[in-house]
């Protein structure tokens, strides 16, 4: 098992320790939430600051297939897009990573050879998480064995929900453990989760056990990556940095396509968390549409003309 | 009467802080009925009477506010029934004061009674009629409550000694405020016997102070005292009240100026509001779920 | 400091408001030169340009112009309510119309953020006059008896820290209810007021039912005593306020005064601690401070101080401060260089007595009035600064233990106009709010604002309260 950070000993070494902590954190008031998310919406990046976020959230992108329909061929495209976003203009950013099921991982590796793209898989009986421990572990591993870089696992919403916080616990560090050198995003499902309190308990207690991201959503509920429950967790990577000097990254996903929308999400990291996280390594969007729409913006910052879809790929 | 018993007169006294204090000076002055026959001897109350009235007020304060609507509407009509045993005293001394027929009296000492009555039933009622919840443009509960302004120093009428004096000092009390009130200065007798009925009704002392004396020497450091919320100028003359206004802004009381009453009249609320503060509380309501859920 | 992500200028244009070289008193549906001639400059605090020339009104404008309202009011107030209603649902529209130009303009003659005008002042103006034009024909049933009737001709003076505002504050109650109106706007700020007549204008209000007459104290005080004057209404410095309550005794004046502050923002251990944070950022730098209704006294309980000053001094160092017409731009220009001389002069009486003083690293533009966001620790109830109103971006922060010494000190000021509860225990808000003697508390938020919600304060922070159906009665004779 890894080690807790020793920080935290005393609250993972029982049940009741572990709630009193979660539940010792400071509360958020929505409405508060939601009117910081709000305004700082309201910021005017223009000119320079746009086309440096434009190309930062490129860089920032887990470009992502997660469908039942998804094919090698389908993969393979997608991974194309990653590597070379825009054929008109070479000196775009190649995305993060590529973001597929398990079986896949294999094909988008190969696919990505000799590119800086990572390769992220999603794990644990994604998205319901609704599996036996070994079951989880063993589609990790799996992935891991396919040669994923990166491992985006669901936490059990109903042990969470149901105040069984040690065992949700107890399953990102064994899928911390299974993923070896992989980065371990873990995502809370925060549509699920329903509460500010609940997201902000999950993100400390994701990153108590280990998280290497913090990730929103499944993309598959209604409620995926808000301004709101986005802000809420880079306050508790923000807080747990301060306090225990460990960077973790932040995931939003689901919902965001547009490049205003992007470029909002980047102003929250920029005035909550900081410069520090302003990097690919530590702030990551997962989408799919979100991508062209902000080669759009990037050729309209080129030309002076509005572009179109018939000017991006549609991988 | 039975043949030849000397009766025994009364010592009117002031009535402050739940007790009956001469005032501090030593100094009384004669009470007459309107045709110049003496009454009493009542005190001459100070500058520094007034300072300890105000004193005993804002001890009161946090009490008397604080007290459930429903305890003080319970008090108010105890005055009532402490008065309606009393009547036959104060139908005597209001018709020696005011210069009035027993019947007349009577029903002015009725109308005093049935007053009380009223404002009794409007204690747990106001804050219904002026404040409630304001529909704001935005996810928060909002709520206008009243609440009373403080110490507030009432002149009473100067010739309605007892119906009227009832009229302008219930309204402030019944809103949760204490008082100070002058008493008339010339038919002061109804306002100090008031003083007797209030310390046997279950109401707190200090919540009201009756001072006797001249209107405006009392008044006048009332108006100025930097404690006292709020001043009621319905006892004093054109003059006067210019005076006490003037004095009253240095720290914003709430002034109620005179104006032309009928006692006998429906008072209806402006007097329960005059010593009344809005006060407005908001309060997030936020959703139930995180951003975007469907509730 | 350069950060990685350097945001861009993003200036609003200029080019929507179109600013005369000179402007008159709006009196009788006409501007006109002031009696003596006499004019004044406005200035934009954050560059001292000179925005435009302002005639300066004198005691006889100021007759005459109650005269004209004295003309009109017969008319005015004799129309039925779904009329002036109408007339007021069109001065509603036009601006929300016009709401860009006239948050540039206020920008430009205040200082203050165009974030602010454009997302806080002009909709709230609106919305203002969109509430009270709904309350015209429904008078009967305010709860003021059958028919109430209105005053007259309202005297109002006005100040400059939110100019567009107050004049809807002040304005609309006062035309809802069947008034007509002379409104003196603040000499630093007459602009968005002018501008308002020519809305006025537009709109077709007959002549005379509101006045606007620039000008300095001399002006409001000639409009306070002018025996004609039904109501007065006035925000401002409880100095003033005081000045014109010893005015009006022995008059059948009606006044209500909305004054200073000292605002306590209290903080327990179990807040909400982000939303506290940004509850205080805004109670105390929204308008730099220029509020009077500012949570300007910061008491956060001793147990959590030091998290709480961490994470407000962090908070701190992100806020941007200059061009106020930057979309970005948190922190605007200080008003007038008298507000700054009055700030400088108490933030230098709290360092000489002995508070701790704070500032993030913060450029100041060459030019203009400004001031650092400020913040200032070790501070008791016995200094200045915890008691006097600084009505600037300056934050003075005490400590306490318990919720019982928290409400003395909330209380232990002679105003009493706003105050802050930061828990997430409900009945603690409760009990605490029951307790502050203030007029408006905002639990778990801060300056929030609207024309349904009733504004004004308890002691020396004034009298009567503005919006809502309470603020109907300031305006009627009952």
């Amino acid at each position: 098992m890894p080690t807790t950070a020793p920080a935290f000993a005393d609250v993972t070494a029982s049940d009741s320790t572990l709630r009193r902590f979660l539940h010792g954190l400071p509360g958020v008031d929505a409405v508060g939430l939601e009117g910081r998310a709000a305004s700082l919406g309201t910021r005017s990046i223009k000119t320079t600051a746009k086309a440096y976020a434009i190309d930062l959230a490129i860089s920032m992108i887990d470009l992502t297939t997660l469908e039942g329909a998804d094919t090698p061929g389908k993969v393979r495209a997608l991974a194309a897009k990653a590597v070379n976003p825009d054929p008109t203009d070479r000196t775009t950013p190649t995305t993060a990573a590529v973001c597929v099921y398990p079986d896949m991982v294999a094909t988008a590796k190969e696919a990505l050879k000799g590119s800086e793209v990572k390769v992220a898989s999603v794990a644990t009986a994604f998205p319901a998480g609704r599996a036996a421990l070994p079951v989880k572990i063993a589609d990790v591993r799996d992935a891991i064995a396919a040669g994923a870089d990166e491992i985006d696992m669901v936490i059990d919403r109903g042990a969470f929900l149901a105040g069984d916080y040690m065992k949700v616990y107890e399953e990102i560090r064994a899928v911390k453990e299974a993923s070896g050198s992989a980065r371990l995003k873990v995502i809370f499902e925060t549509g699920e989760l329903s509460t500010y309190d609940n997201i902000r308990r999950a993100s400390w207690l994701g990153m108590i056990a280990g998280a290497d991201f913090i990730k929103t959503s499944t993309g598959k509920v209604a409620v995926n990556a808000t301004p709101a429950n986005t802000l809420l967790m880079l306050q508790a990577v923000r807080d747990f940095k301060e306090q225990t000097g460990v960077q973790v990254g932040v995931k939003p996903a689901g919902g965001i396509r547009t490049s205003k929308d992007a470029i909002k999400f980047l102003v929250l990291v920029n005035e909550t968390a900081g410069e520090d996280w302003l990097d690919s390594h530590w702030f990551r969007f997962g989408a799919s549409s979100l991508l062209n729409d902000l080669l759009m913006q990037r050729q309209k910052l080129a030309t002076g003309r509005y572009s179109g879809p018939d000017y991006v790929t549609v991988d | 009467m039975s043949d030849g018993r000397l009766s025994v007169f009364k010592t009117y006294k002031l009535y402050v802080g739940g007790k009956f204090p001469r005032s501090e000076s030593g100094r009384v002055y004669e009470v007459t009925d309107p045709k110049g026959k003496w009454l009493a001897n009542v005190p001459l109350s100070s500058r520094k009477d007034a300072r300890d009235a105000v004193v005993a007020a804002r001890k009161a304060f946090g009490g008397w506010s604080g007290a459930t609507a429903y305890n003080r509407g319970q008090i108010l009509y105890r005055i009532a029934e402490m008065l309606e045993g009393r009547k036959d005293q104060f139908v005597r001394e209001v018709a020696q004061s005011e210069g009035l027929s027993k019947s007349k009296a009577a029903d002015v000492v009725d109308a005093a009674i049935d007053r009380w009555v009223w404002y009794a039933g409007w204690t747990d009622k106001i804050a219904q009629v002026v404040g409630g919840a304001n529909p704001v443009a935005g996810p928060f509960f909002n709520l206008s409550t009243p609440e009373p302004t403080g110490v507030v120093t009432v002149v009473a009428p100067q010739e309605s000694s007892f119906l009227g004096l009832v009229s302008v000092v219930a309204p402030v009390i019944a809103a949760g405020n204490t008082v100070v009130v002058v008493a008339s200065e010339r038919a002061p007798l109804p306002a100090l016997s008031l003083g007797e009925v209030l310390a046997t009704s279950d109401l707190p002392g200090g919540v009201v102070n009756v001072l006797s004396g001249r209107t405006g020497e009392i008044a006048a450091p009332l108006a100025a005292h930097q404690d006292v919320n709020g001043i009621d100028l319905t006892g004093a003359d054109e003059v006067l009240a210019k005076e006490l206004e003037v004095a009253a802004a240095d720290n914003l009381k709430r002034v109620f100026r005179p104006q032309a009453v009928d006692f006998s009249a429906d008072p209806g609320t402006h007097r329960l509001t005059a010593f009344l503060e809005t006060k407005t509380v908001w309060h997030p309501t936020g959703s139930l779920g995180a951003s975007g859920s469907a509730y | 400091m350069a950060s990685v992500f350097e945001y861009a200028p993003a200036p609003e244009s200029r080019s929507i408001v179109d600013i005369a070289p000179s402007y008159g008193l709006f009196i009788d549906g006409e501007f006109s030169e002031a009696a003596d001639g006499k004019v004044f400059k406005t200035v934009s605090p954050s560059s001292e340009e000179v925005l435009a020339e302002v005639a300066r009104a004198g005691a006889e404008d100021v007759d005459r112009a109650v005269k004209a309202a004295r003309k009109a009011f017969g008319k005015w107030s004799a129309l039925p309510g779904a009329e002036r209603a109408k007339y007021l649902f069109r001065i509603a529209r036009i601006i929300q119309e016009r709401s860009r130009e006239l948050a540039v303009l206020e920008t430009l003659d205040n200082g203050k953020p165009i974030k602010e005008t454009r997302d806080a002042d002009l909709p709230l103006v609106a919305a203002h006059f969109f509430y009270y034009a709904g309350w015209a024909d429904k008078l009967d049933h305010a709860g003021y008896g059958a028919a109430p009737r209105p005053l007259g001709v309202a005297g109002q003076v006005i100040p400059w820290n939110f100019p567009l505002l107050m004049l809807a504050w002040k304005i609309a109650p006062a035309l809802a209810t069947g008034n007509t109106v002379v409104l003196k706007p603040a000499e630093t700020t007459p602009l968005s007021a002018l501008f308002f007549a020519d809305i006025c204008r537009q709109a077709g209000l007959p002549n005379g039912v509101v006045n606007i007459l620039p000008g300095y104290g001399d002006t409001g005080a000639a409009l306070v005593e002018h025996p004609d004057v039904n109501k007065v209404a006035f925000t401002g410095s409880t100095a003033v306020g005081k000045a014109i309550a010893r005015q009006v005794a022995g008059t059948k004046k009606k006044v209500t005064l909305e004054l200073g502050g000292k605002g306590a923002n209290i903080v327990f251990d179990d807040a909400p601690i982000d939303q506290a944070v940004e509850g205080i950022v805004n109670g105390i730098f929204f308008n730099q401070g220029q509020v009077c209704c500012a949570g300007s006294r910061l008491l956060v309980q001793e147990s959590i101080q030091d998290e709480l000053l961490d994470s407000l001094k962090r908070r701190l160092s992100t806020l941007r401060l200059g061009d106020p017409l930057d979309k970005n731009t948190d922190i605007g220009a200080i008003n007038s260089e008298e507000q700054l001389s009055r700030i400088t002069t108490l933030v230098e009486a709290g360092e000489a007595e002995g508070a701790e003083r704070w500032s993030p690293a913060c450029e100041l533009p060459a030019s203009g009035y400004w001031f650092a966001p400020t913040l200032f620790t070790n501070v008791t109830q016995a200094h200045t600064i915890a008691r006097d109103e600084i009505f600037g971006p300056v934050l003075s922060v005490l400590t306490f233990r318990t919720p019982d010494e928290a409400v003395a000190k909330a209380n232990n000021s002679q105003y009493g106009l706003s105050a802050g509860i930061w828990t997430e225990k409900g009945s603690r808000i409760l009990a605490v709010a029951n307790k502050l003697r203030a007029g408006v508390v905002w639990a778990n938020t801060f300056n929030k604002f609207d024309p349904t919600s009733p504004f004004g304060g308890y002691k020396e922070s004034g009298f009567g309260r503005e919006g809502g159906r309470h603020g109907l009665e300031a305006y009627l004779d009952v």
